[in-house]
């Protein structure tokens, strides 16, 4: 699959409905998205055949992209029953098999390492501080391969030290920095649309 | 929710030591086929845990696949197709997974399990 023809693809999905601010929902955009899981696919080969989880999944648009580019099986999780619900109604649109699991991804842990790789925009933790390092945390746990995330370029020193000091990472590489836009999505934004940098990140697990 | 999903889950209720396997209350089960990709397959056999797919798979209606995880499983064809119909091509919609330790039950509805924990259980 092409690329411009996967983001057309994401482009059409549904979004969120009724975003809460307390979970930090946003969708993850066509354009992210997309060159997100490409680049996983293209350059490292985390994707097809594998089995990807998506941590923080909301309405599935990173689930979405790993099915289209053939992952064996992808598995999304987040803690809201109506995203799962419109990331469930996404799947049927675009003809895709995806298991939406509902947990707290915090407090759930996956036994074994079935998970090759976990993708996920993560909250950055403006909201329940700390967010950030918890979704990291699990993912490393999780997976096999390798963790694809995405996180404020400005927290770029603290993300490295505690993925490769605390959180069990073999590696921990920016693999580009992205303008992430926003926009006005709850009554607080007070501009029309702002613009986040933020970095794509690729982490490595060590072996157990 | 499939049962390749089903393999990764358990339960995990503060305290609770053998919270894996769930077991499986099945309500309603579909089939949907999906490719047969024996590479995928044979690279899966390492990774799961054979003994609970085995129950899970009986307790979705189908007990083709053997007890025992097979020792020369990448060279026998018909073993795979079990595995992939097993694995991938199973789904339980409505039901519960209920947890081996405390019997506490964790709903599955429209396919999908809800894992969260309540307050006195974190």
């Amino acid at each position: 699959m092409k690329l411009k023809q996967l983001e057309g693809l994401l482009g059409d999905l549904q979004q969120f409905s009724n975003p809460k601010v307390d979970l930090e929902q946003y969708p993850t955009g066509p354009h992210i998205a997309s060159r997100m899981l490409f680049t996983a696919e293209n350059s490292y080969g985390d994707i097809t055949d594998k089995v990807v989880a998506d941590f923080g999944c909301g309405c599935g648009t990173l689930s979405a992209a790993a099915a289209l580019l053939d992952a064996a099986c992808v598995i999304g999780f987040d803690i809201d029953p109506q995203s799962l619900e419109t990331a469930t109604l996404n799947a049927e649109e675009l003809e895709v098999e995806i298991d939406f699991v509902q947990c707290d991804i915090t407090k759930l842990e996956l036994k074994g390492r079935v998970v090759d790789t976990v993708v996920m925009n993560p909250p950055f933790g403006t909201r329940k501080k700390g967010a950030d390092m918890e979704f990291l945390s699990a993912a490393l746990k999780v997976s096999s391969r390798a963790v694809y995330s995405l996180h404020k370029t400005s927290t770029r020193e603290h993300i490295k030290r505690a993925a490769l000091r605390d959180f069990n990472a073999k590696s921990a590489e920016v693999i580009c920095e992205l303008r992430y836009d926003l926009p006005k999505l709850y009554k607080f934004h007070k501009r029309k649309e702002v613009d986040i940098a933020v970095d794509l990140w690729r982490f490595e697990p060590k072996q157990n | 929710m499939r049962l390749i999903t089903h393999n990764m889950l358990s339960c995990n209720i503060k305290g609770v030591a053998n919270g894996f396997p769930l077991k499986i209350e099945a309500e309603s089960v579909i089939e949907k086929e999906v490719d047969f990709n024996p590479d995928f397959l044979r690279h899966m056999f390492a990774k799961i845990e054979w003994k609970a797919l085995v129950e899970a798979a009986r307790s979705l209606g189908y007990s083709e696949l053997p007890e025992d995880s097979p020792a020369a499983a990448a060279e026998d064809e018909s073993l795979l197709k079990k595995l992939h119909h097993a694995l991938l091509e199973l789904h339980l919609e409505e039901g519960a997974l209920v947890c081996p330790e405390t019997g506490r039950r964790f709903p599955v509805t429209r396919g999908i399990p809800n894992m969260l924990l309540h307050e006195d259980e974190v």
